[in-house]
C-alpha cells in the first residue's frame, strides 16, 4: 500500500456506503481507501454495481441522501476533509476545483438551454466573470476541446449535437476553471469506437496541458491501459486490488483481477473458449486456475467448402422521410443500401458497424421482420419475401433472432416458462403440455440455468441469464440459421465472455449458423469465421476475420481498427 | 397509503349507498307536509328539504345514480378507448394516422357544449347522458392507449414473437393487452370521478337525470337554491358527492404511482 | 413557426365547417321550436316569424343561406332577443366571460406552480402532504360545490363581497367567480408541477448542475423549473376548455352576463342563431388557444418542433 496522505492531493479512507431501500439496507461501498497524487491518473475499475460509481459522487457530496448514506470514512482533498464540509463550502470546490465527466453525454446536458450558455455558468460562477467574458472563455475552451466552429456551436442546444460534441462539452465544463482533479464516470461507454478513441486522446492531452490530476471510473480495464498510472479493482463493493497499471496488466494477482483481464477477447492469440471469471475464482471466493485445456488457442475450421445457406441479393432498406402536412415523402435513409453477400452452413458471419451503420435494420430485414425496399434473401433456396404468411410462419422456426436488451427482449408478464412453450405450441401443437414442460426444462437445462425456474418471472433474474432464456426461446423451434443483434453488448464483459462461450457450445451441438452484429469488433474476431464491416448502409468489406485482422483493405476497416483500445499499458 | 385510504373510503360509501336504503325509514318522493326543511335529528338523519322529503333517502338513491352512471359510462369509454387506441397503435402507418386525426378533429370540438345542447334538445334520458359522457371520455384513453400499444410494439419481446412465427392477433392478445392492463386499469379509475363530475354538472343546469330520480349533483343544485332555508340539503349530498370523488382520484393516483411505467422510470 | 401557424389555421376551417354543421343538424332535429309557447300563436303571426327568420324555406336552404351569411361574418338576428343581432349579444358577452377566464387562468397558474414547487422540495414531509391533500380535495370539489361554500362565507355571513352581479366588471364583483373557478384548476396544476419537478430533479442534468457547484436554489429556478414546466404548459390546452365550460356554471351561479349564460339561455329556449353563435365562437377561441399553447411550447423547448411535423393538430 503506497498512501502517502501527507502529499496525495485526494485520498480516500475506510468509506462506507449505504443505500437503504425496500429490500433492507444494501452496502455500496465496503471499507475503500485509495490515494490521488498531484498530476496521476488513477483508474477505478468494476463491473456494474460495484461500487465505484458512487465513490465518485461520495467525493462531490452528491450521493441523494436518503436513500444514500455515507456511514464511515474520510474523503481528504488538498488536506480538508470534504465530508465534514458545510455544503457552502463544498459547492465552491465542486466544478472548481474538483469537477466531473458523467457517462450519459445524452441526458447530462440541460435540453432547454444553449451549450455555451451551459458552459459560461461554471465559470460566472466560479471565476466571477462578466457574461461577456465567460462568453469569449467559453468559445476558446470549446475550440480547445476541438469542437469545429465553436463560435456557432456554443449557440446549439443539446440536441442539435452529436454524441461525442456533446461529450466534449461536458468536457470544457469541466474544465472550465482549471480544477486540480478531473472525475471521469465512463465517459467513452456510450459512445462509438472511434469517438470513444478521440474522447479518451482528448483527455490524455488535456492532463498533459493542465497538469491536474484524474479519477478515471471504467468497466473496460482495455481503455484506461494507456491512460492511468495505477489501477484500483472493486468488486462487490470492495477494493480487491491496488497496483501500478504496468503491475495490473502483467501480474494480477487476486484471481477477480485475473478472470476480468481474461475474459476480454483480443484481437490476436483468442482462446478457444473465453476464461470467465468463474475459472479464476470460485463462488466462495476460493481461487482457481483454468486448466490447459480452458487455455487451448482457437483453431478455426475452413469452412469456405459448406453449402450455402443464405444467399442475400442486392438487398435495400430504406426508411422514407416524411414531412410537411400530408406527409410528403422528401427523402430516404438508407439503412441498407445495396447488399449482396452469402452465409455458409454452419459458418458464423459477423457484422460490424458503429451505431447507425444499417447492421440493425440488415439483420432484421433478412429475416423478413423489416420490410425491404428492394432485392431478394434466399433461405436453401426459398424466397424469403415471396412467401405467403403461413409459409412465411413456417420458414420462422428454421430462423430465428436474439436481441440485445435482455431487460426488454422478455414479455415481463409472462413466466419464463409460458416464454418457451409459446414457440412450441405454434410450431409443435403434436405434443401435450406435459411435453412442452419437459422441452422447456431441457432448454433451460441447455443454457445453463436451473429448470426448476420455469416459473418465475423475468424481473427475478439478472441481465446474464434473460439472456439465456432469450436464446432458450430461440432454440425452441430448432431453428438451423440465427442471427444475433448485439446480443452481448449489453453485458458487463465477464457474464459476455459466458454467453459468448454458450453460443459456441450451441453451435457446435445443434449445427447452427449464426450472423453475429455487433459494434465490438473484438468480440467479432472472436466468434466469427468471416466478418463483413458495414458503413453507411454498405458493406465495405468482407473477408475472413484474419485477415480482416490482419490485412485490412478498406480505410474505414483500417480506422475501426485503429479506434480499439490496445489494452497495452502505457510504458514508464 | 393513499390507494388504502381511497379504497377504505369507496368501500364505505359504496356499502352506505347499497345498503343504507334498506334502513331507510321513510321513501324518497313521499313528501312529509308538516316537515318541511327539518334540521337533522333522530326522524330524518340527515334533515328534510323544503318540500318537506326525506335526505337520507334521497342523497342515497341519488348515489346510486351517480355511481352508476360513472361506472357505466366509464366502461363504455374503456371499451371504445381501448379497442380504437390499440388497434390504432398496432396498426400504424396509414391507418394510425387517419385514426388519430380523426380524434385530433374530435378533440378540437367543443364537446361539453354538444352534450349540453343534446341534453336540452332530447330530454333528459338516463342512456343518453352516459352514452353522451361515455363517447366524449373515451377520446384520452384511445390516446393513451395508442402510445402505449406503439411503445409496447417497438420492445423486443414483440418483434420476439413475431420471429418465433405468432399470429398478430395472439400477439395483441397475449403480449401487448397483459402490458397494457396497468394502464387502462389507473385511467379507468380517474375516468369515473370525471364522469360523475359531468354528470352532476350536466344535473346541476337541470340538463341531467330528471324528477322522480336524482343524483348528487341535481340534489347539490336543489341544495344551492335552499341554502338560507335547508342549508343541510346542500351538506349531505355535496359531502358524499366529494368524498366519492377524493376517493376514485386517491385510488387512481396510488395506482398510478405504482403501476405506470413512465412513473417508474423516475425512481 | 410560420408554417406552423400556417397550417394550423388552414385545419381550423375545416373544424369550424364540421362544428357548424354539427350544431346546425343537431339543432333542427331537435324537437320544439323557438316560439311553441304556453299560449298559441295565430296561424298568421306564426307564418310570419317563420318568414322573417326564413324557417319556411326547406332545411338545406336555410343551412346554405346561413353558412353564407356566416362567412360573410354574420351570425344573424337572435330569436329570443328579438332586439339584437347575434353579432351584438356575443360582442356584450364575450369580453365579460374572456375576462373571467383570463383571470382565472392567471391566478390558477400562479397560485398552482408556487403550491406544487412547495410540494416538490418537500417531497414526502409536510408541507407536500398538505398541499397535495388540498389538491386532492380541490380537484375532488366541483366548483358547483365551492360557489355556495364561498357566498355563505365570504358575501352572506361577513359581508366583505357581493352574492352576485357583474356591475361592469368591478374588481370585488370578480373576486369570487374568479377565485372559484380557479380553483380546481390550482389544485391540478400543482399536482403537475409537483410530478414534473420531481422526475426533473432526477435527470442527469440535474447532477451536472449540482457538480458545478451551483446552489440548490440555482439549480431549483435555474435547472429544474423549466423543463418540469412543461406539462402544465401542454395542460393549457385543456385546462382552457375546462374554463370555458366551468364558467358556464359560473356565469349561472354568480349573474354573470357572459356568453355561457346565452348559451344556456338560448339552448333552452331553442334559440338557434344564438346557440350556434357562441358555439362557433368557442369552437374559435378552443383552436386559437390551441395554437397559442403550442407555439409557446415550442418556444421553451427547443427539441419539440423539426422532428415532429405530423401532430397538425391536437
Amino acid at each position: 500500500m503506497t498512501i502517502q496522505s501527507t502529499q496525495a492531493l485526494l485520498s480516500i479512507k475506510d468509506l462506507s456506503v449505504e443505500f437503504t431501500t425496500d429490500a433492507g439496507t444494501v452496502t455500496a461501498v465496503d471499507r475503500l481507501s485509495f490515494a490521488v497524487n498531484p498530476g496521476q491518473t488513477v483508474g477505478l475499475v468494476g463491473e456494474s454495481g460495484s461500487g465505484k460509481s458512487v465513490t465518485a459522487l461520495s467525493i462531490l457530496g452528491l450521493i441523494p441522501q436518503p436513500p444514500g448514506k455515507i456511514t464511515a470514512g474520510q474523503i481528504e482533498f488538498n488536506g480538508t476533509d470534504l465530508l465534514s464540509l458545510p455544503e457552502r463550502q463544498l459547492r465552491k470546490i465542486r466544478g472548481n476545483d474538483i469537477s466531473m465527466v458523467f457517462q450519459e453525454p445524452m441526458t447530462s446536458l440541460n435540453p432547454v438551454f444553449r451549450v455555451g450558455y451551459q458552459i459560461a455558468e461554471v465559470l460566472r460562477l466560479h471565476k466571477k466573470m462578466s457574461k461577456k467574458q465567460a462568453l469569449k472563455r467559453t468559445v476558446e475552451l470549446m475550440d480547445w476541446v476541438g469542437i469545429p466552429e465553436p463560435q456557432r456551436r456554443a449557440r446549439s442546444y443539446p440536441h442539435e449535437l452529436s454524441g461525442g460534441q456533446k461529450q466534449r462539452v461536458m468536457i470544457a465544463m469541466a474544465i472550465a476553471c482549471e480544477p486540480k482533479l478531473l472525475i471521469c464516470d465512463e465517459p467513452t461507454t456510450a459512445l462509438d469506437v472511434t469517438i470513444q478513441q478521440q474522447v479518451l486522446e482528448l483527455l490524455q492531452r488535456l492532463q498533459r496541458e493542465m497538469d491536474m490530476s484524474m479519477l478515471f471510473i471504467t468497466h473496460d480495464l482495455a481503455v484506461i491501459a494507456d491512460l492511468a498510472d495505477e489501477v484500483v479493482v472493486m468488486y462487490r463493493s470492495q477494493k480487491v486490488e491496488q497496483a501500478s497499471t504496468e503491475n495490473m496488466f502483467r501480474h494480477p494477482q487476486h484471481p477477480y483481477s485475473k478472470g476480468l483481464m481474461a475474459c476480454r477477447p483480443q484481437l490476436h492469440d483468442n482462446p478457444r473458449r473465453l476464461l470467465t471469471v468463474a475459472d479464476f475464482m470460485a463462488a466462495d471466493g476460493q481461487e482457481l486456475s483454468p486448466t490447459a485445456e480452458q487455455q487451448a488457442p482457437q483453431v478455426k475450421v475452413d469452412k469456405s467448402s459448406h453449402p450455402v445457406l443464405l444467399e442475400v441479393k442486392q438487398l435495400k432498406t430504406y426508411f422514407p422521410i416524411k414531412s410537411g402536412f400530408f406527409g410528403r415523402i422528401k427523402s430516404h435513409v438508407k439503412a441498407v443500401d445495396d447488399v449482396s453477400f452469402t452465409v455458409k452452413k454452419g459458418e458464423t458471419l459477423g457484422l460490424v458497424g458503429e451505431s447507425g451503420c444499417g447492421k440493425t435494420t440488415l439483420g432484421r430485414t433478412v429475416l423478413n421482420l423489416q420490410a425491404a425496399t428492394a432485392g431478394s434473401v434466399f433461405y436453401d433456396g426459398i424466397d424469403v419475401f415471396a412467401q405467403t404468411p403461413t409459409a412465411m410462419r413456417h420458414l420462422r422456426s428454421r430462423m430465428q433472432i436474439i436481441f440485445q436488451d435482455p431487460y426488454a427482449s422478455l414479455n415481463p408478464r409472462m413466466s419464463v416458462g409460458q416464454t418457451i412453450i409459446e414457440p412450441l405450441c405454434i410450431h409443435q401443437p403434436q405434443l401435450n403440455k406435459q411435453q412442452r414442460w419437459e422441452q422447456a426444462a431441457a432448454l433451460l437445462q441447455q443454457v445453463g440455468l436451473n429448470p426448476d425456474q420455469l416459473n418465475r418471472y423475468p424481473h427475478e433474474f439478472s441481465g446474464g441469464q434473460r439472456q439465456r432464456i432469450a436464446i432458450a426461446r430461440a432454440l425452441a423451434v430448432k431453428p438451423e440459421f440465427i442471427v444475433c443483434d448485439e446480443s452481448v453488448s449489453a453485458l458487463d464483459v465477464s457474464v459476455q465472455a459466458q454467453v459468448l462461450n454458450l453460443l459456441l457450445d450451441l453451435q457446435q451441438q445443434h449445427d447452427l449458423t449464426y450472423i453475429f452484429i455487433s459494434h465490438d469488433l473484438s468480440v467479432v474476431n472472436f466468434i466469427a469465421d468471416r466478418v463483413g464491416v458495414m458503413n453507411q448502409g454498405k458493406i465495405v468489406e468482407l473477408n475472413s476475420a484474419e485477415e480482416i485482422y490482419r490485412n485490412p483493405q478498406n480505410p474505414y476497416t483500417q480506422k475501426l481498427l485503429d479506434a480499439i483500445p490496445k489494452g497495452e499499458p502505457k510504458s514508464i | 397509503m393513499k390507494l388504502k385510504l381511497g379504497a377504505g373510503l369507496l368501500l364505505v360509501i359504496a356499502l352506505v349507498v347499497l345498503i343504507g336504503p334498506m334502513f331507510a325509514a321513510f321513501d324518497a318522493e313521499t313528501i312529509h307536509w308538516d316537515d318541511m326543511a327539518v334540521a337533522p335529528d333522530a326522524v330524518y338523519w340527515m334533515g328534510t328539504d323544503v318540500m318537506g322529503r326525506d335526505l337520507f333517502i334521497r342523497t342515497l338513491q341519488g348515489g346510486r345514480v351517480s355511481l352508476m352512471v360513472g361506472l357505466l359510462a366509464t366502461m363504455v369509454s374503456v371499451f371504445i378507448g381501448v379497442s380504437y387506441g390499440m388497434l390504432a397503435g398496432y396498426m400504424g402507418a396509414s391507418t394510425d394516422a387517419i385514426m388519430m386525426r380523426t380524434v385530433d378533429v374530435l378533440y378540437a370540438l367543443p364537446f361539453l357544449f354538444l352534450v349540453i345542447l343534446l341534453m336540452a334538445f332530447f330530454g333528459q334520458q338516463l342512456w343518453l347522458l352516459f352514452a353522451a359522457i361515455g363517447g366524449y371520455l373515451w377520446l384520452d384513453m384511445a390516446r393513451i392507449v395508442r402510445g402505449q400499444t406503439m411503445a409496447l410494439k417497438a420492445q423486443e419481446f414483440v418483434e420476439a414473437a413475431h420471429a418465433i412465427g405468432q399470429q398478430k392477433r395472439a400477439i395483441l392478445v397475449k403480449h401487448i393487452l397483459p402490458n397494457l392492463r396497468g394502464v387502462v386499469i389507473v385511467y379507468a379509475t380517474l375516468t369515473v370521478p370525471q364522469v360523475i363530475m359531468i354528470e352532476s354538472f350536466l344535473s346541476f343546469l337541470g340538463l341531467g337525470v330528471q324528477e322522480p330520480m336524482t343524483s348528487w349533483g341535481a340534489l347539490v343544485n336543489e341544495g344551492a337554491d335552499n341554502m338560507d332555508l335547508a342549508p343541510w340539503s346542500l351538506w349531505f349530498p355535496a359531502l358524499f358527492l366529494c368524498l366519492t370523488l377524493v376517493g376514485f382520484n386517491s385510488v387512481g393516483d396510488g395506482l398510478r404511482d405504482r403501476w405506470d411505467p413512465s412513473m417508474q422510470k423516475s425512481k | 413557426m410560420m408554417r406552423l401557424l400556417v397550417t394550423r389555421l388552414l385545419w381550423g376551417i375545416p373544424v369550424l365547417w364540421l362544428i357548424l354543421t354539427l350544431t346546425f343538424f343537431l339543432l333542427r332535429a331537435a324537437p320544439g321550436g323557438p316560439f311553441d309557447q304556453e299560449r298559441e300563436l295565430s296561424p298568421e303571426l306564426t307564418a310570419l316569424i317563420a318568414e322573417k327568420y326564413q324557417l319556411d324555406q326547406p332545411l338545406l336552404a336555410q343551412y346554405s343561406s346561413y353558412l353564407t351569411a356566416t362567412i360573410q361574418g354574420d351570425l344573424g338576428p337572435s330569436f329570443q332577443y328579438s332586439d339584437y343581432s347575434v353579432n351584438q349579444l356575443i360582442a356584450l358577452g364575450l369580453p365579460v366571460s374572456l375576462k373571467l377566464g383570463l383571470y382565472a387562468l392567471c391566478l390558477a397558474l400562479v397560485l398552482g406552480v408556487l403550491l406544487g414547487m412547495v410540494a416538490a422540495l418537500y417531497a414526502n414531509k409536510w408541507p407536500d402532504l398538505v398541499a397535495m391533500l388540498l389538491a386532492v380535495i380541490g380537484i375532488s370539489t366541483p366548483n358547483f360545490v365551492i360557489a355556495p361554500l364561498l357566498i355563505v362565507a365570504l358575501a352572506v355571513n361577513l359581508g366583505w363581497l357581493p352574492v352576485g352581479g357583474w356591475s361592469g366588471g368591478q374588481w370585488h364583483y370578480m373576486v369570487l367567480p374568479v377565485l372559484t373557478l380557479s380553483l380546481p384548476y390550482v389544485a391540478a396544476i400543482a399536482r403537475l408541477v409537483r410530478a414534473g419537478l420531481l422526475e426533473v430533479l432526477n435527470q442527469p442534468y440535474i447532477r451536472t448542475a449540482r457538480a458545478k457547484g451551483l446552489s440548490s436554489f440555482g439549480v431549483v429556478f435555474k435547472h429544474a423549473l423549466r423543463p418540469a414546466l412543461m406539462p402544465v404548459v401542454s395542460y393549457l390546452g385543456p385546462a382552457a376548455v375546462g374554463l370555458l365550460t366551468g364558467s358556464v356554471v359560473i356565469e349561472q351561479i354568480f349573474g354573470i352576463p357572459g356568453l355561457g349564460r346565452y348559451f344556456v339561455q338560448g339552448a333552452l329556449n331553442r334559440d338557434y342563431t344564438l346557440v350556434l353563435g357562441v358555439v362557433l365562437v368557442i369552437g374559435l377561441m378552443m383552436l386559437l388557444f390551441n395554437l397559442l399553447v403550442d407555439v409557446l411550447y415550442r418556444w421553451l423547448d427547443p427539441r419539440v418542433g423539426r422532428a415532429t411535423n405530423n401532430r397538425a393538430l391536437s
